[in-house]
């Protein structure tokens, strides 16, 4: 009821904040064992990995940029990544360039189980650490929120309609697959965020804050279409740590479940001694992928966090090789009666049974996403959109890129070439351009960047081949691709109702000035003009030479009249497409 | 009962401090300490104060008996730049020691250097090192290109070559533009300009190609200032001889140079192909842009006879320089 503060140590008077006094402790374990074991404890050492990891993943990120890829390998993860890699050989049957760099990962995880969703997924640390760090649970409702849940399937249920999808030239899984995710939402949202925090500090006199920057030397800040969606997704995911700890990994988590599918053959897991386990739970404390330690390891669960051994009072857990599948007919005498041993010494824990090879989902619900994976695609490829005969005018793709059928069997919408893209030209492709199947596929917008004519960057980092690794010069048509002609993306066109000198007796031609092409694919036809006010003008009135046009989109980009140009590109003449050429001349051969 | 009011009061206390508190800031009047008041919704818009220039731009002194124009012949570019600026009176007439000089080039587009669309690194890095020797403490080179800076920079060779020759490159960031204020401007009173590599600079050298240009005819060291713009630049066209003449009013340079090494004689100003280029041999200094461009237009586009583009006129009547090269002094030099 008093107002009055209560006395305390702090504000006792004549004393400042006692500081904690802290003294190195190098006294031995209990077991033994000298002081720095404590430091390197299992635990501490995984993360490290963590830590080095998502620092080597955002360090690729920021190397993802004209001016620093110098060779290092930026699409690292998304190349490393086994369901990239095996997806893409179900939809084209080939495995594109780096991509059996997921044998990296697959290996180990045939040896070790799920190391990588607690050891290296970026992602995963990243929910690891939320819940960390916004952790207000007790250690009782802990365990409890750490127990599996039948809701746990739902991620080989989404693996199996991802895979058949994929089986039939549908290529989804990077909707959900956790590298392709985190890649999309960095390019889209957090590095776009980061570097305007950065530039406003550099704008406050903090000037070493732009050699930090993300994406030096853009004159403007980078916009993304339906950016907002993308961030609304990541806070989402995030934010469902708060309700169920890695919901993400437990839940939806397609490369988890792909591993976890792998882990049933796993030579290595943890152990439970039923001799030593007294069933106390508190192994369940710190479980990461809520894998059961406590009785029947679920192997497809465990994420090999350890947390669990470093947990467990009692050392009744161990990471061994090749343990027994089951020890119930080892176990002499009753356990009710508490009379059984296993090998000469008591058993303590009511619980024998010690794994769960595979993971939990009946045969007939695998047949259920077999038939829902068949019958979703045609659901999907018969959408407009993506269809051959209704494909958009506006789904102009990058250069170098496949016919549109081969590019949904490739596409795994990490956005890489978007990252990379040095003129923001390339955009995540929004439902109404490409339907669900090309949704965050990338597709240019004229009206934010232009195709720079030299640069073939975003085929350098796709990382399966849905923009294929193109030269410049068989980009730009010469040396011996000059019978090929140059790559086009589109054409474009002229909008006389809103261009200034054809319709407002204005001077103007920005395009014919920024066309790149030698000789320039914009013409004009020049005239000498009395306007309505007596004034005499100069009129250069353009025109296109369509087949000189590469549709790079720079006139649209320049145009002055900005909100919907003048001259604009759309996806006709396109060099990739056989269905969509322009001109009888164009034609291909082929 | 005594606790029981002093809660009660200290309850009330709180929500007549936020009513009234609420009330004050809404409500006062503008002009009073803390009001957010603003009946018009004039007071929530921005207002950037615009930065200025100095008075006199860049230039240093006017000379009676130096030559206006110095005009060098050759091969060797190092030479020849400084057998041009020495024409006119030398490095040292314009760069003193201590002096922070921005070198500003022409990098518009994303060309390789013998496609003669941007200045031609060598002679930057010429230009640069003439600066270092003279004593400046700092050069620094910067350009605001129409196609994606990097990249431009990159492919034109002119950042590595800036660079080596021991000068800082400046390419645009978001945070980089300031409102510039020219009074006497037609277009550009009030423009977004590529203020970060102006902070502290004492002197600005403009270095540019000789090019065609498709709308204005020819863009040489006047129309290169285009580069110090940011903003809606693509409505320059509408009254381009208009915009250059603002520019020349805009930025008065400590001198210029008109890279002549190379010509793009036509399709500019992109072009793109060698058949566009040709040899110019030629290196122009001159503290008069106009006089310096009106040379390359006769002598260098070799389109001697033809009128001048409009905006040599605008500028001229502005007293920004004379494109009448003949009645100046001019001293031409044969390098090599």
């Amino acid at each position: 009821m008093s107002a009055a503060p209560s006395p305390g140590p702090a504000h006792a008077p004549g004393k400042g904040l006692a500081l904690p006094s802290w003294k190195p402790n190098l006294a031995p374990n209990p077991d033994g064992s000298p002081w720095w074991a404590r430091a390197f404890r299992i635990t501490n050492i995984r993360i490290a990995s963590q830590a080095f990891f998502f620092g080597l993943f955002v360090f690729l990120l920021w190397v993802t940029w004209l001016s620093r890829l110098k060779g290092y390998p930026a699409s690292l993860f998304l190349e490393m990544d086994p369901l990239v890699g095996f997806a893409t050989a179900l939809s084209t049957h080939t495995v594109y360039r780096h991509l059996w760099w997921g044998l990296f990962l697959l290996v180990p995880t045939l040896l070790l189980g799920r190391v990588f969703c607690n050891w290296a997924c970026p992602y995963g640390t990243l929910h690891q650490v939320t819940g960390w760090l916004f952790n207000i649970r007790s250690n009782k409702s802990r365990i409890e929120k750490n127990r599996y849940r039948p809701l746990f399937q739902t991620k080989y249920y989404l693996l199996g309609v991802l895979l058949v999808m994929a089986a039939f030239g549908s290529l989804q899984i990077g909707l959900l697959d956790p590298i392709c995710l985190l890649v999309r939402t960095f390019t889209v949202t957090i590095i776009p965020a980061v570097d305007w925090g950065l530039a406003s500090l550099a704008a406050q006199g903090l000037t070493s804050a732009s050699s930090l920057l993300f994406k030096p030397a853009t004159p403007e800040p980078r916009v993304f279409a339906g950016a907002w969606f993308v961030g609304a997704l990541i806070l989402g995911l995030v934010g469902a740590n708060l309700f169920i700890p890695r919901f993400f990994c437990r839940v939806l988590c397609p490369l988890g479940a792909f591993l976890g599918v792998l882990s049933r053959w796993a030579l290595f897991r943890i152990d439970r001694d039923v001799t030593k386990c007294t069933d106390c739970d508190l192994c369940l404390k710190g479980c990461e992928g809520a894998s059961d330690p406590q009785g029947a390891l679920r192997k497809s669960e465990c994420f090999v966090c350890f947390n669990c051994i470093d947990d467990c009072p009692e050392d009744a857990l161990t990471f061994r090789l090749n343990p027994l599948p089951s020890i119930a007919q080892l176990v002499k005498g009753s356990v009710k009666d508490g009379t059984a041993t296993l090998g000469g010494l008591p058993v303590i824990s009511k619980n024998l049974a010690v794994e769960v090879k595979a993971p939990d989902v009946p045969r007939r619900r695998w047949l259920f996403t077999a038939v829902a994976g068949v019958v979703a695609f045609p659901f999907l490829r018969f959408s407009k959109d993506v269809n051959k005969r209704g494909f958009h005018h506006k789904a102009i793709r990058p250069p170098g890129s496949v016919a549109e059928p081969e590019f949904l069997e490739r596409c795994i919408k990490c956005d890489q070439c978007i990252n990379v893209c040095p003129t923001n030209v390339l955009q995540p492709a929004k439902l109404a351009v490409a339907g669900l199947e090309g949704l965050w596929t990338p597709v240019m917008d004229f009206s934010v960047g232009f195709c720079q004519l030299n640069c073939t960057l975003c085929s350098e980092v796709c990382p399966t081949g849905a923009i294929q690794k193109t030269s410049v010069e068989k980009k730009l048509g010469l040396g011996a691709y000059a019978e090929a002609g140059p790559v086009r993306l589109g054409t474009a066109f002229f909008d006389r109702g809103r261009c200034l000198p054809w319709a407002m007796e204005t001077p103007c031609v920005v395009c014919e000035e920024v066309c790149p092409t030698t000789p320039k694919a914009i013409g004009t036809y020049d005239e000498v003009f009395t306007r309505w006010d007596g004034k005499t003008v100069t009129l250069n009135k353009p025109y296109m030479r369509p087949e000189l046009c590469i549709g790079c989109g720079i006139c649209q980009k320049e145009c002055p009249v900005v909100d919907d140009a003048a001259v604009y590109v759309t996806a006709i003449g396109e060099s990739r497409s056989d269905d969509r050429t322009l001109l009888l001349s164009g034609k291909k051969t082929t | 009962m005594n606790e029981n009011r002093r809660r009660f009061l200290k309850q009330l206390g709180t929500v007549a401090g936020i009513s009234l508190g609420a009330g004050y800031v809404s409500l006062a009047p503008s002009g009073w300490p803390l009001s957010l008041s603003d009946p018009d919704g004039e007071g929530g818009k921005p207002r950037e104060k615009g930065l200025r220039l100095p008075e006199n731009g860049f230039a240093v002194d006017p000379s009676n008996v130096l030559p206006l124009l110095g005009v060098a012949r050759g091969a060797d570019l190092d030479a020849m730049l400084k057998a041009a600026v020495d024409a006119i009176g030398g490095i040292r007439r314009f760069i003193r020691t201590g002096d922070v000089v921005l070198v500003k080039p022409n990098v518009a587009f994303e060309r390789s250097a013998p496609l003669g669309a941007t200045s031609n690194p060598d002679v930057v890095a010429a230009l640069v090192r003439l600066c270092r020797e003279a004593g400046a403490a700092e050069v620094r080179v910067a350009d605001n290109p129409i196609e994606s800076p990097a990249a431009c920079f990159a492919r034109s060779g002119v950042q590595r070559a800036a660079i080596d020759a021991g000068s800082e490159v400046y390419l645009p960031t978001p945070s980089d533009f300031r409102l510039l204020e020219t009074p006497g401007a037609t277009h550009i009173a009030r423009w977004p300009f590529f203020w970060r590599p102006f902070a502290g600079v004492t002197k600005v050298i403009g270095v540019a190609p000789v090019k065609d240009h498709n709308l204005c005819r020819a863009s040489m060291t006047t129309k290169n200032w285009y580069g110090l713009l940011g903003g809606r630049r693509n409505q320059f066209h509408q009254d381009i001889h208009g915009i250059i003449a603002d520019l020349a009013l805009m930025l008065r340079p400590t001198f210029v140079v008109l890279d002549g090494s190379r010509v793009l004689w036509r399709s500019g100003p992109t072009g793109g192909s060698l058949a566009d280029v040709r040899e110019g041999r030629t290196l122009v200094a001159s503290t008069d842009s106009l006089a310096a461009d009106a040379f390359g237009w006769d002598d260098l586009l070799e389109r001697k006879g033809e009128p001048l583009p409009a905006y040599f006129a605008k500028a001229a009547e502005r007293g920004l320089g004379n494109p009448d090269w003949k009645l100046t002094n001019v001293r031409e030099i044969q390098v090599g």
